[in-house]
C-alpha cells in the first residue's frame, strides 16, 4: 500500500518536474508533450466518471473537447475580427464559463435521451450525437468549417500568460491535479456510492428507492463538463481547432486510456494517458503510418486480455 | 414552386436512402443475428469502393469491375469474421466497439498505404453518363435511376431471402436458437460466416455505387457508419424492415433538408439568418429526428421481438 | 385491524395467457402473510404488479390507503414497501456495509452530497450495527460482497430489507439454494422479524411457510382460491385437490 502511494507520488512529481527540466535544458518537446499529456488526462478523468464509476460506455465525449476549443476560439474570433459583440472576449474565466455552460446542456439534453437506452444502443446514440455537434461546428463557414479555427489569441487570465509554454503546461498540471481531487471526493461521497451501487446492479438501486436515471444524468452531465474543461485547455494549447479533435474516434482514444489505464480509480486515466501519449510517440517516430500497429495492438488486447477488455471494466 | 427541383431533390433523397439501406441492411443483420456490433462496417464500404476504383482503370470496364470486386469483398468479409468477429461473438459488446475500432484503424491505414492519400475517381462510361427523361421536361441523370433500381432490387432481393427461403429460414432460427438450430445439423457457423459475407458485399456494393460519384476517399467509411447507425437505431437493431424505412426517411430529410431548408427558414425569417443557420440547422436534422423518434420509441420505429 | 396491502380485482393478460385473474388480497398490518402455489401460479407477475415494474390492466393496489397502482418502481420503495429478489440480488463489487448504507434511507435523502459521506455518521454505524447482528453478519462487515457465500447473501438481503425501515417488506423465495442448516437459520431469522415489520412471503419450502406465516393465501392461475389460517388452508379440500394434494 505504501509502495503504491509512494509511486502514484512519484509519477505526478516526475511529471511536474521532468517536462519542466527538460525545457530548460533546450527540448521543449517534452514540456509539449507534458502539456498535451496533461489535458488528455483531464478529458480521461471525466470519462472515467462514467465509465469507470458509473458503468456508461460513452462514445461521445470528444464532442465536449470540442465545445470546450471552440468556447474559447469563438469569442477569440469575435474579438478580433468583429461581430457577435455580446460574444467577444478574451477573458479566460468567461471562456471557462462558455464551455461549462455549453458542455453542461449538451450533455443534459443528449443525456436525457441516451439514458433512456443501454449497452449498443447507448453506445451508437452517444457516438450519433457526438457525430451531429461534429457536423454543426463544421458546417459554419465564419467558424472555418472544414478547415478548422485557427485561434490568434489565448485566454487571459490575470497574473498568467498562456503563451509562455511552462505557464501554460503548469495551468493544465494543476488543473489535473485539481480534477483528479475532486473525482476523489466525488467517488467518496454519498452521490458516489449511490454511482457505484448502480453501476453494480440497477435494478436493485431501482428497487431500493433510487431514481437511477436521475443520478446518471447528473452524473453524465458532470462528466461533460470536465471534458469541456479539458477542451478550453486543449484550444489554448494548440491554438486551432481541427474537426479531427472532434472526430468520434478521438472518443475511442479516450475510451482506452480509462479502459486501460484502470477504471474506477483516481489515477487510472492518467496512467492511460501515459501510455496512450507514449505509445503514439514512439509508434509515430517509426511511421506516419502509426495508426496501423495501433490498431492491431488494440485488436491484439481486445482479443487476447482474459476475458477481454470489458473485463476491465468489471473491476 | 419549382417542381422538377423538388422532383430531382427526391430522387437524390431516394437515391442516398437506397445507398444507407445496402450498407445499413449488413450492419442490422449482423447485429440482430450475430450479435455483433460491426464498426468497421463502414471501412468495408470504403474498400468496396477503392478496389472497384482501381479495377475499372486495370479492367477499363466500370461494370466489369462491380462484378469483380463483388465477390472480392465477400471475400473479405468472410476473413474478417474468421480472424476477427468469430473469436469476439463470445465477450461483451464493448469488445466488439473497441476490437472493430482497432479493425477501422488498420483498414483506414492499409488503404491510405495503398491507394495514397488522395480520392480516386471513377469515370463513367458513356452509355451511363447520360440524362434519361422520365417525363415532359423532366431528365435525370441515368446513373442515378440505375443506382436506385439497382439498391431497391438488393433490397427486395434482401428481404426475400429473409423471409422466403430456405436460407433465410435458417438465418432467422439461428438467431433466436443458435443451439438447437446447431443440434438439428445445421453448421452455425458456416451460416454467420455467409451472413456477415452478405452484409460485407452489400457494404461494398454501396461503395462501388457512390464512388462515380464522389469518389473512392480515405474518409467515407467514418462518415457513413455514423449515419448507418442512426438508420439501424431508428429503424429497429435487428430488422431488415426497419432498415428500409429508416434509411429512406433519412436519406430523403437529409437531402431534402439540405435543399429546402434554407428557403423553408426564410418564410419566417430574414434571409442572412436563414442562410446563416440553415446549413448547422441541416447537418443536424437527421439527428434531431433520431432523437425524436427515440422519445417516443425508444427502440426504434421497427424494434423485433425479444428472443 | 388494518389492512396495510390490499389489492381489488387485479388483471393481468400477456397476449393469450391470462396470468393474473381478478385476484383480490388483504394483508393485515403487522401479520406474516404467506403466497403459496404450484409453479407458474402468476406469482412473479403479482409481485411486478406490485411494485410497479408492470401495470395490471385493471384492478388497483392500495399501500395505507393510497392508490399505488401506477406509481413507478423507485418510487414505492419510498412509500415503505421493499423486497428481496428470488436470485440474490446485491451490490456484489460493494462491502457488506456498504450495501446496508445504501439500503437506508439517509443515503438517499442525502443523495446530492456530492463531496461528503455519510457513512461516519454515528446514526449510520449503529444502524448497520444493528442490521448485521439482527442476521449475524456483523463480522463481515467490511468484506466485499463477491466473498461472502450464498446463504450469507441471502441474510445480507434480509439485513438490507431491515435497514429500509420498511412498512412491508415482501420476501421472494427466501429460502431458495439454501442447505437444511441455513434454512433453519433463515426461518429463525424470519420469526425475529415477525413483529418488527409486515412481511409478505412468497415461499414453496412448506415447512418454513407453516412454521412462520399467520395467515396463508393460495395462488393458482392467476386467482387467490384460498386465504386463512395455516390450520384452515392444510385441511381446504379445494387447497389440497389443486395444490397441496399433488405434494
Amino acid at each position: 500500500m505504501q509502495f503504491i502511494r509512494s509511486f502514484k507520488f512519484l509519477v505526478l512529481v516526475s511529471l511536474l518536474v521532468l517536462p519542466i527540466f527538460f525545457n530548460q535544458i533546450g527540448m521543449s518537446f517534452y514540456l509539449d508533450l507534458a502539456t498535451r499529456l496533461c489535458i488528455l488526462a483531464i478529458a480521461a478523468v471525466g470519462l472515467n466518471l462514467i465509465l469507470g464509476y458509473g458503468g456508461m460506455i460513452s462514445f461521445g465525449h470528444a464532442a465536449y473537447l470540442g465545445i470546450g476549443a471552440y468556447a474559447v476560439g469563438i469569442p477569440a474570433h469575435h474579438w478580433l475580427y468583429g461581430g457577435l459583440d455580446f460574444l467577444a472576449t478574451t477573458n479566460g474565466f468567461m471562456h471557462i464559463t462558455i464551455a461549462v455552460v455549453i458542455s453542461g446542456l449538451f450533455a443534459l439534453l443528449t443525456g436525457l435521451i441516451c439514458l433512456k437506452t443501454k449497452g449498443v444502443y447507448f453506445i451508437m446514440i452517444t457516438m450519433a450525437f457526438s457525430q451531429m455537434a461534429y457536423y454543426l461546428f463544421v458546417s459554419i463557414e465564419e467558424y472555418g468549417g472544414d478547415d478548422g479555427l485557427v485561434i490568434n489569441t489565448r485566454s487571459e487570465i490575470p497574473l498568467i500568460t498562456l503563451d509562455d509554454p511552462i505557464q501554460m503546461f503548469f495551468v493544465s498540471f494543476v488543473s489535473l491535479i485539481f480534477f483528479m481531487w475532486l473525482i476523489h471526493l466525488i467517488t467518496n461521497s454519498n452521490f458516489g456510492l449511490i454511482l457505484k451501487g448502480i453501476k453494480d446492479n440497477e435494478a436493485r438501486m431501482i428497487s431500493l428507492g433510487y431514481n437511477v436515471y436521475l443520478h446518471k444524468l447528473i452524473a453524465f452531465v458532470f462528466s461533460g463538463i470536465i471534458c469541456g474543461f479539458a477542451g478550453v485547455l486543449l484550444g489554448n494549447f494548440m491554438t486551432f481547432i481541427s474537426p479531427e479533435m472532434i472526430d468520434w474516434s478521438r472518443s475511442g482514444e479516450l475510451m482506452f486510456m480509462v479502459i486501460l489505464g484502470g477504471v474506477a480509480t483516481v489515477m487510472g486515466p492518467l496512467f492511460g494517458a501515459i501510455v496512450f501519449v507514449i505509445l503514439e510517440e514512439i509508434l509515430s517516430s517509426i511511421t506516419i503510418y502509426w495508426h496501423l500497429p495501433f490498431g492491431l495492438l488494440l485488436i491484439a488486447v481486445v482479443l487476447f486480455f482474459k476475458g477481454g477488455l470489458s473485463s476491465l471494466l468489471s473491476k | 414552386m419549382d417542381y422538377t427541383l423538388l422532383l430531382i431533390q427526391v430522387l437524390n433523397g431516394l437515391q442516398l436512402g437506397v445507398l444507407l439501406f445496402l450498407v445499413a441492411s449488413g450492419l442490422t443483420l449482423v447485429f440482430g443475428i450475430l450479435d455483433f456490433v460491426n464498426l468497421a462496417h463502414g471501412s468495408i464500404y470504403m474498400l468496396g469502393a477503392f478496389i472497384c476504383a482501381s479495377l475499372t482503370y486495370v479492367l477499363e470496364s466500370y461494370l466489369l469491375a462491380i462484378v469483380l470486386s463483388l465477390p472480392i469483398i465477400g471475400i473479405i468479409g468472410y476473413v474478417f469474421e474468421l480472424f476477427l468477429a468469430r473469436p469476439l461473438y463470445a465477450r461483451d459488446h464493448l469488445d466488439h466497439v473497441l476490437g472493430t475500432f482497432g479493425a477501422i484503424l488498420v483498414i483506414d491505414t492499409a488503404a491510405h498505404l495503398i491507394w495514397g492519400p488522395a480520392g480516386i475517381a471513377i469515370p463513367l462510361p458513356d452509355y451511363l453518363d447520360g440524362q434519361i427523361s422520365i417525363a415532359e421536361n423532366i431528365e435525370i441523370p441515368t446513373f442515378r435511376l440505375l443506382i436506385i433500381v439497382v439498391g431497391l432490387t438488393a433490397a427486395f432481393g434482401l428481404l426475400w431471402l429473409v423471409n422466403f427461403t430456405r436460407l433465410g429460414m435458417l438465418i432467422r432460427a439461428g438467431a433466436s436458437n443458435r443451439t438447437m438450430v446447431a443440434a438439428l445439423g445445421i453448421n452455425i457457423r458456416s451460416l454467420f460466416a455467409i451472413v456477415f459475407a452478405l452484409g460485407a458485399t452489400l457494404a461494398g456494393l454501396a461503395g462501388m455505387l457512390i464512388a462515380p460519384i464522389t469518389e473512392a476517399s480515405l474518409g467515407m467509411g467514418n462518415n457513413i457508419i455514423i449515419t448507418a447507425f442512426v438508420v439501424i437505431i431508428v429503424g429497429g437493431i435487428g430488422s431488415v424492415k426497419g432498415a428500409f424505412v429508416a434509411a429512406l426517411l433519412i436519406g430523403l430529410i437529409d437531402t431534402l433538408g439540405r435543399a429546402f431548408l434554407d428557403d423553408l427558414f426564410k418564410i419566417f425569417m430574414s434571409t442572412t439568418a436563414a442562410e446563416n443557420s440553415a446549413p448547422a440547422i441541416s447537418s443536424m436534422s437527421i439527428y434531431l429526428i433520431m432523437a425524436l423518434i427515440l422519445s417516443f420509441k425508444p427502440k426504434g420505429l421497427f424494434p423485433p421481438r425479444l428472443r | 385491524m388494518h389492512d396495510i396491502l390490499k389489492i381489488k380485482n387485479l388483471n393481468k393478460k400477456f397476449g393469450g395467457v391470462i396470468a393474473t385473474k381478478n385476484l383480490n388480497l388483504s394483508i393485515l398490518d403487522g401479520e406474516l402473510h404467506a403466497i403459496i402455489g404450484p409453479n407458474g401460479a402468476g406469482k412473479t407477475t403479482l409481485v411486478s404488479q406490485i411494485f410497479g415494474q408492470i401495470f395490471p390492466d385493471s384492478g388497483q393496489v392500495f399501500f395505507q390507503d393510497i392508490n399505488v397502482t401506477h406509481v413507478s418502481e423507485y418510487k414505492k420503495s419510498r412509500l415503505g414497501i421493499n423486497r428481496t429478489f428470488q436470485i440474490t440480488s446485491v451490490m456484489k463489487s460493494l462491502t457488506v456495509s456498504e450495501n446496508i448504507q445504501l439500503a437506508t434511507n439517509t443515503i438517499q435523502e442525502n443523495w446530492f452530497n456530492f463531496f461528503k459521506a455519510s457513512n461516519n455518521q454515528d446514526y449510520i454505524l449503529k444502524k448497520i450495527d444493528f442490521c448485521l447482528s439482527q442476521v449475524g453478519l456483523v463480522k463481515a462487515m467490511n468484506q466485499p460482497v463477491a466473498n461472502l457465500s450464498h446463504g450469507d447473501c441471502r441474510k445480507l438481503e434480509i439485513a438490507m430489507a431491515l435497514a429500509s425501515d420498511a412498512q412491508l417488506l415482501l420476501l421472494d423465495e427466501p429460502m431458495a439454494g439454501l442447505g437444511p442448516t441455513e434454512t433453519k437459520e433463515m426461518i429463525a431469522l424470519l420469526n425475529k422479524l415477525k413483529g418488527q415489520q409486515t412481511i409478505l412471503l412468497i415461499e414453496h419450502d412448506m415447512d418454513a411457510v407453516f412454521a412462520l406465516a399467520d395467515r396463508i393465501s393460495v395462488l393458482v392461475s392467476g386467482e387467490i382460491i384460498a386465504t386463512g389460517e395455516p390450520d384452515k388452508i392444510r385441511r381446504d379440500s379445494v387447497v389440497q385437490s389443486a395444490y397441496l394434494g399433488e405434494m
